[in-house]
Formats: C-alpha cells, structure tokens, sequence
C-alpha cells in the first residue's frame, strides 16, 4: 500500500510518503472475548454486580437524610489522632458512597456486559470542499452586491466608525473603578500614614504605650500608632496595613547607625516599618543575635543593625524606619511620619532618598 | 447537523417502524419523542449523535476529569453562594466556632465560618468546591501534557489547543479568585501578594491598583469585585470556552492512538449509545462520589485556625494553593532587582517573576504549534497520536518546561524544604537561580537521548522480533537467543507514525533547514518495506534465532537516518 502524493478535497496537495506504511495494515483486531461473554456464571455475577451497585445506592441517600436530621452537630468521633465532626464526616460517606455506586455501576456494565465490538467511522479533513468555499464565496460576492456596500462605500465605513465609537463609553464608565492616584492623591493615600510628631508608640494586641525603660536588649515589640484607635470600620485595616511596626532593642554599640540618623532611635531602641518592600507582606521573624528580620512570605532579609539594607532575597529597597523620642512620660513616640512611603514599589515612588547601604 | 425535513403534508411520522415491538418504556416515550422530533428534528441529532464513535484509552480521561470537576464546581459552588456574604463590612462573631466568639472579622470570614460550622453539610460543600478546584487545574495541566506528549495539538486542532490554554490561565485565574473571597489571614496575605504585583507593573501599576482595589490596600471592595469575577465573569466565559471545546472535538472527531486498523483517515473505538453514556457518564458519578468522599476525609483549607485577616499579621510557612505555587516560587529566588531611574521606581525583582513569567509560560504554550508546524514544516493533518519517543525533540522540549516549573514550584516551597530537611534558606534560593536555568537544559538532553534510544529499541523489535528468552548453545560453544517474530498488528502499530517530509526535495532557506535539522536531525527512520523483509527473510534462514555478537547489531545502529540537505548543505 503504497501511496505518492495525492489531492484532498481542498485541492492542496498533501505530501504522504511511500514510506508511511512498510507494514501492511491488518485491519481492526477483535478484542478476545471477555468471561462474561463466555461464562454465563459470569455474566450473571457481573449482572448481580450491577445491579447491587445500583441498588445500595438508595440505602446510602436515605442513610444521609438520616444522618442530617437525627446525628447533631456538635457530636465528634475521636480517634486520637484526629478529632472528627461525626455530621460532617458521616454525611460526606454517605453521600459519597450514593454518588460513587452510580458511577461504579454504569461503567461496569459498559466494561462487562455492553457490546465490546469496536467501531471504525470514517474521518474527513477539516477543511471544506472546494466545491463548498466556491460556493461560500459566491454567496458572500452576492450579499455584497446585494447590500449595495460596494457601491456606497460610506455606509460600511460609517458604521464601522460608529460601532467603533460605543467602545469609548463602555471604557470611560469605567473610570470610576477607584479614586485616581494622582500626585495629591497619592501623597494623601500611599504615601502618608498616620504617624505625625508626638504618636505614642502602642503594643499592636493590647493598645498600650511603650515604656522605653521597659525594652530590654534583644527585645522586639510590634506596635501601632495610638491615634489608630480613634479610626472606625475599613479605614483600620487601610491605615494598619501601613503603619504598623516593629520596635527592637539592640546594644548601641553593636549596630551601625549613620550620622543622618542619630537622633532617630533611642539609646538603641529602633522602630522600622513592618510592612515589606518587596510585596507588602508584615514581616516578624527577628534573629536576635544577627539583627536580621526575616519576611515568612519572600524571605526577604533585613539587617535591623545597618538601617534596614536588605541582606538576602527578593527585596529590593531598605525597610523605611521611623525617627522616634521619648514623651516627658518616658514612653515612646514619632517625632514625624516616616521620611519615605512605606510598602511595596510602584511606579511613582521617588525611591532616591531611600537608606542605601553606606549612606551617612 | 440535522438538516430539517421537507415539509410535507402528512403531520406525523411513525415514532417506530413497525416491524420492531417496542417495550413498555419506548412505548410511553414515543409521544414525547415524536413531538420533540416535530419541533427540533430530534432524530437527526439522535442519528448524528449517538453512534459518534469515541476511542478508548486511559489518557483521553484526564481532560474528563477536568470538565467533570468545572460540573462539580457550578454544583458545589451554587451552594456556597446561597450562604456566602460576600461583603467586608465588619462584624463580631457569635457563631457556634468557640475560638473566634467576639472577634471582630469581616462579613465575608464570618459567613464562611457559617457555612462551616453552622449549616449541615456546609464544610463538605466547601471542601468538596475547593477539592474540586484543585482537582479541576490539576487535570487540565495532565491533560495538557498529554495533548503536548502526543501531539494532539497539531493541524487541525490548533485552535482547540490555544481555547485549552485560555482554560487553563482562566482556571487559575478562578482558582485564585476563589481562595481570596473568605477573608482569612491566608487569603487577605494572598491579596497583599495580588496588591503588590500589581503596583509593580510600570506605568501604570498604581493606577491599576487603585481601580483593581477601589482605592488603597484593602479597602473596602476587593471582596464583591472579586465575587462576582468568581462567581459570574470568568465562569461564564470557562463555560462558553469549554462549549467551543467540545464543539471542535465533536467536529474534528477524537485522536486515536496508533493501533491495528487505525489510519489518519478514520476513528476506531465505541459508540456513544450506549458504551461511551454508560462510561462517560458513570466516570462522571465516579470523579463526583472520590470527590464528595474527598471532602469528607480530606481536611483543606480550615480557616478557622487562621483567623480573620489582619494587615499586620502572617503566618510563616503561608502557601498559596499548589497552582500559583511556581509564580510564588519565581518571586521568591528572584534577585531584589530594582531600578530608580529620577522620580520613578521599575519594580523588576516583582513585575518579571510575577507578570512577566504568567504571561511568557501561557504566550509560549498559545504559539507552540505554530513554532514546532515552522520548525518542522510539516502542514498535514494529523489524527493518529504520536507516542512521546517517536518525537524526540518535543518531548525533551516538555519535559525542559516540566522541569523548569519543577525548580520554581521548589522556590515556592523554599522555607518549607529548609525547615523539614534542615538545610539552609539561603542555600536553596541560590542553587534555584542556577537550577531553574541549567536544569531544563539537562533534561532536554538526557530526555532527547532515552527518546532516541527508545525507537531503537522499537527498531530492534520490528527487524529481529520480540526476545523469547530460550538460550540456546551451539556444539562450538556460542550462546544465541531466539526471537519470535512480532505480530503484524504491533509492526503495524511501530511503523504506522508519519515521518517529516524529506527535506532534499523542497524549496528551503538554510535557516529553516537549520531549524528542521535541530528538531528532527536525530530522529531514527523506521525501516524500509524492504529492509522489513530483508530482515524477516534473514530470521527465516537462521531458523528464527540470530547469534549474539554476529554483527546484527550493525543492521539497527546503522540504519538510515533522515536526509538533511536543504539550502547551501
């Protein structure tokens, strides 16, 4: 069966070469027959099979409005290790037996009892007949003239034009989608939080003020703003996911602070935004020994002894740290907001002012 | 397609004809039947329809699975909706979860919390949603290796496998959508992640954010935006793409493996009515009780243990769900490269692993058949499937890809390996950074030499038969194996696949003769009709046997290998 090049129905011609069969095609072979085709016994388990699949299948949906009603929410299985909600688990099983014996039974019959004989249906290429495209052609010339849009051009130019214009109202609606981050925007939004001279520094669960003399060396705190209490409803978490922080306590003399940056701590207590430069994420692990802050999401690593430059992983930008004093009161406050927007990069950030390794 | 009858005078047709006794079941459904057949030509579709032959192979399940698990998600999810609050309006909690009582959380999280503990048979939905929504991804993905492995995606079914990649990003998409509607800690440091890539697009990142958002991180909308992207806008187009799907495979008709009696000319295997209702069908109730019993026994995503999100708080060892695991892989061993260039900020460490690789992997799956149809030159139908070895060079290009997902999918799981195995954080992103680019091209090679040496093994088969493991010794001490001659059915099966065009006799430009030598220089011809004869006449002389190192060997090694001279060579 050796075949050279031949048309097909597009009139294209398709290379098949001589050598695509060197085996002569046998034909369909027949599956050998099944046991249940031969053994009547067989046939009739598969049968009782079947059937049974079928027929527990009620037993198990009853079972499951059983369960819904009469088993309690709040009964639990133990089996030590593991703690189960009986209604749960119990309504699962049974719903799930009801649903997979339907299942197993239809396939076991199309396996063991259908016909197994395979079929062979001719295929055709894809693509239309050339009788067909001269056809379609012919058709669309003919709708052309038809419409007169050959003759009077303007017609299928001007509506073109005009549903190509109801695109620029669909859009512009959508103008609205959220507030323009223009540069006033932007200085009142993500670049602004609400640290300002005099916020007390607050534990971030219980809202109390933080006594310097109470950090000690090693000591990590995370802490808000106080003022953040006086805020209501969504604007806590949009302030929160700016302004939180981290208070750390490190030996003056084992860290590095420039000269720019001296009266922003106090005798070692520094405060840095808790909020990543890489992605957003609030960072937490704190390697007391290294000064090193961890990111759980990114792992982005700061050094907390040298302003905050990252040290390892994705991050591209120092942590922003916050200048702070103490109150007459001994408890710790900013002395202004942050000097650089806190949080991820975007686009718009003047990112020059930015602690950089080496930096005074 | 049915094409409508002739209008006729006469208003009914006979539902049966008469020579068949129909039972009680056919008799009661004839009425219905005719007046269906009246209106609609329900016959045509019934003759068109139900002896449409399907081929049978464990494979072609994998993308059954997918629409099964796309059924139980619409399912499942008109469940959830029925008791979900998708609004971040905040709430204290009173609900029946001890641990949470007087918790201020939003309506989304407590609505969850709801359905959990509250509502009878709730946590199963959820689980079984979110079970289904892994499983849903993950067949998509099996089902698009084994479309690429095979390669179902050549002409004419192109077009299927750019909709089956729009599936699989939209899929994604869904996926995440979804995990970010109840509001937990996980799910809201989900949407940190989201805000963040965000802005990190140039130009117009911010904008983007505030639109995306509703202004700054979170506010107040994202919930409900997202909600009816989860529940309307991308389920609605999954729906029309995957109708578009299944109208191309019902037009193109199935692949087919090679076999006996299979040809590019037709489509061998069993019909609709009534093997394929019975086993389509019955799998469906199959994917739909595993996945019930899933929900069951399988603990996932148990919220309740995070507690409500909180910007200020994360859990280490956070992990978005498996499929958004390799882009947070690649976010993570990316370096923290970042220009300031004046008074803007190009976030590439976030913008490049991010949105730049999501777009590279599904722009590079979209076009693949058009780059094998240039590197090949080959514009034939195809409707008999490939066996992965008998195309080398795709096969090492899909497992390069697999290999590379595997290093970045490593990278989203860095902290974990670092805790369980004891080895350094650190460690581990750097190797990756070197992985991810060394190790696909390793696996391209060694992957390109097993495929190689596998037709090899096929060409041994087909030109000395199949080993009977009876040794025999020769009165001159020589030890030999017989070989029994393989069946005509599997010869015809190893030599049935199309071979590339020979190249000698076309029109080429050296760079395409470059390209085609690159994607099929290396590949084994199959045998000659001759050479097949050449060497069953040579087994008939030896009495069927054929001496070890009596250099037989050479008739296999030594066997042509395609041509390659176009252009200038």
């Amino acid at each position: 069966m050796s075949t050279t090049e031949r048309e097909d129905r597009t009139g294209l011609v398709v290379r098949s070469d001589d050598d695509r069969y060197p085996v002569d095609n046998p034909g369909v072979e027949h599956e050998p027959p099944r046991y249940t085709d031969t053994d009547e016994r067989a046939g009739n388990g598969a049968y009782r099979f079947v059937v049974t699949c079928f027929g527990l299948v009620p037993v198990f949906a009853i079972a499951f409005v059983v369960i819904y009603f009469a088993v309690p929410k709040n009964l639990f299985i133990d089996l030590g290790a593991s703690h189960l909600m009986a209604q749960h688990v119990l309504l699962g099983l049974t719903l799930g037996m009801a649903i997979l014996l339907v299942g197993v039974g239809a396939v076991q019959w199309a396996r063991l009892l259908m016909s197994d004989e395979e079929m062979t249906e001719e295929r055709h290429s894809a693509a239309s007949s050339a009788e067909t495209r001269a056809a379609a052609i012919d058709i669309v010339y003919q709708g052309l003239e038809e419409s007169q849009l050959q003759r009077r051009k303007l017609i299928g130019r001007s509506l073109l034009g005009a549903l190509g214009i109801l695109v620029v109202p669909a859009v512009v609606t959508l103008a609205d989608l959220g507030p323009w981050p223009t540069r006033s925007v932007r200085a009142q939004t993500i670049e602004r939080t609400i640290w300002g001279p005099g916020v007390r520094l607050v534990n971030d669960i219980t809202y109390k003020p933080i006594r310097a003399a109470d950090l000690e060396i090693g000591q990590l705190v995370n802490a808000e703003p106080e003022n953040l209490q006086e805020l209501h409803g969504h604007e806590v978490l949009v302030e929160k996911a700016k302004a939180a922080i981290i208070v750390v306590r490190m030996d003056p003399n084992s860290i590095k602070i420039p000269e720019s940056r001296s009266s922003w701590h106090v005798n070692g207590i520094l405060c840095y935004s808790k909020i990543c430069t890489h992605v957003g994420c609030p960072i937490s692990l704190w390697e007391q020994q290294t000064h090193h802050l961890l990111c759980p999401c990114h792992q982005s690593t700061f050094d907390l002894g040298n302003s905050g430059v990252v040290v390892f992983g994705p991050a591209g930008r120092s942590l922003p740290q916050l200048p702070i004093s103490t109150d007459e009161e001994g408890y710790l406050i900013a002395t202004s907001d942050f000097p650089v927007p806190v949080g991820p990069s975007y686009f718009e950030r003047d990112s020059r002012n930015d602690y950089e390794d080496g930096d005074n | 397609m049915a094409k409508p009858a002739p209008l006729s005078e006469q208003t009914t047709v006979p539902a049966t004809p008469a020579e068949r006794t129909p039972g009680p079941v056919l008799r009661r459904v004839a009425g219905p039947v005719t007046w269906a057949d009246e209106r609609v030509g329900a016959a045509g579709l019934g003759k068109f329809f139900l002896r449409k032959i399907f081929p049978d192979h464990w494979s072609f399940l994998l993308g059954e699975i997918a629409l099964y698990s796309f059924i139980i998600l619409l399912i499942t999810g008109v469940y959830l909706t029925i008791w979900f609050k998708p609004s971040m309006a905040e709430v204290e909690y009173e609900g029946s979860y001890q641990l949470l009582r007087g918790l201020a959380m939003s309506e989304a999280y407590e609505s969850t919390l709801h359905i959990s503990f509250d509502i009878r048979g709730g946590l199963l939905m959820r689980q079984m949603h979110h079970w289904s929504a892994m499983l849903f991804v993950a067949s998509m993905f099996a089902h698009m290796l084994r479309v690429f492995f095979t390669g179902a995606f050549r002409k004419p079914r192109e077009l299927n496998w750019v909709i089956g990649v729009a599936l699989l990003a939209l899929g994604t998409i869904e996926g995440f959508a979804g995990y970010s509607l109840p509001d937990d800690l996980l799910s809201g440091t989900g949407l940190r992640f989201v805000d963040g890539l965000i802005r990190s697009i140039p130009v117009i990142g911010t904008w983007a954010e505030f639109f995306v958002f509703g202004g700054e991180f979170p506010g107040t909308l994202i919930i409900s935006r997202l909600y009816m992207v989860h529940i309307l806008l991308i389920p609605g187009l999954l729906l029309a793409l995957i109708a578009a799907h299944m109208a191309l495979l019902v037009y193109h008709k199935h692949t087919q493996y090679p076999g006996p009696g299979r040809t590019d000319q037709n489509v061998v295997g069993y019909p609709l009515f009534p093997v394929y209702m019975a086993k389509a069908g019955g799998f469906f109730f199959i994917v739909f009780g595993v996945t019930t019993l899933m929900g069951a026994f399988m603990q996932i995503n148990p919220l309740w243990t995070y507690g409500p999100y909180n910007p200020a708080q994360v859990t280490a060892g956070s992990q978005p769900d498996w499929y958004m695991g390799w882009v947070e892989g690649a976010i993570r061993i990316m370096p923290g490269w970042e220009s300031h260039w004046g008074s803007t900020t190009w976030s590439w460490n976030v913008v490049v692993p991010g949105v730049g690789l999501m777009g590279l992997l599904f722009t590079l799956l979209g076009v693949y058949p058009w780059i094998e149809a240039w590197l090949t030159g080959d514009k034939r139908e195809h409707h008999v499937l490939e066996r992965p070895r008998t195309n080398p060079t795709r096969t090492a290009f899909g497992v390069a890809g697999i290999t590379a997902y595997i290093m970045l999918m490593l990278g989203g799981g860095n902290d974990i390996i670092a805790t369980q195995f004891r080895m350094s954080l650190n460690n581990i992103s750097l190797v990756l950074r070197v992985a991810v680019f060394v190790a696909p091209v390793l696996a391209f090679l060694i992957t390109k030499r097993i495929c190689i040496a596998l037709t090899r093994v096929d060409q041994e088969r087909l030109l000395h038969g199949s080993e009977s493991g009876i040794i025999n010794r020769s009165p001159a001490g020589g030890y030999s194996e017989d070989h029994l001659p393989i069946s005509q059915g599997e010869a015809f099966t190893l030599t049935s696949h199309n071979e590339y065009p020979v190249l000698e006799s076309e029109e080429i430009s050296p760079r395409q003769a470059k390209a085609r030598r690159f994607f099929y220089g290396d590949n084994m011809s199959k045998p000659t009709r001759a050479e097949l004869e050449a060497a069953a006449h040579h087994a008939d002389g030896h009495d069927g046997d054929h001496e070890l190192g009596d250099g037989d060997h050479h008739a296999v090694t030594g066997s042509r290998q395609p041509e390659l001279t176009g252009g200038k060579d």
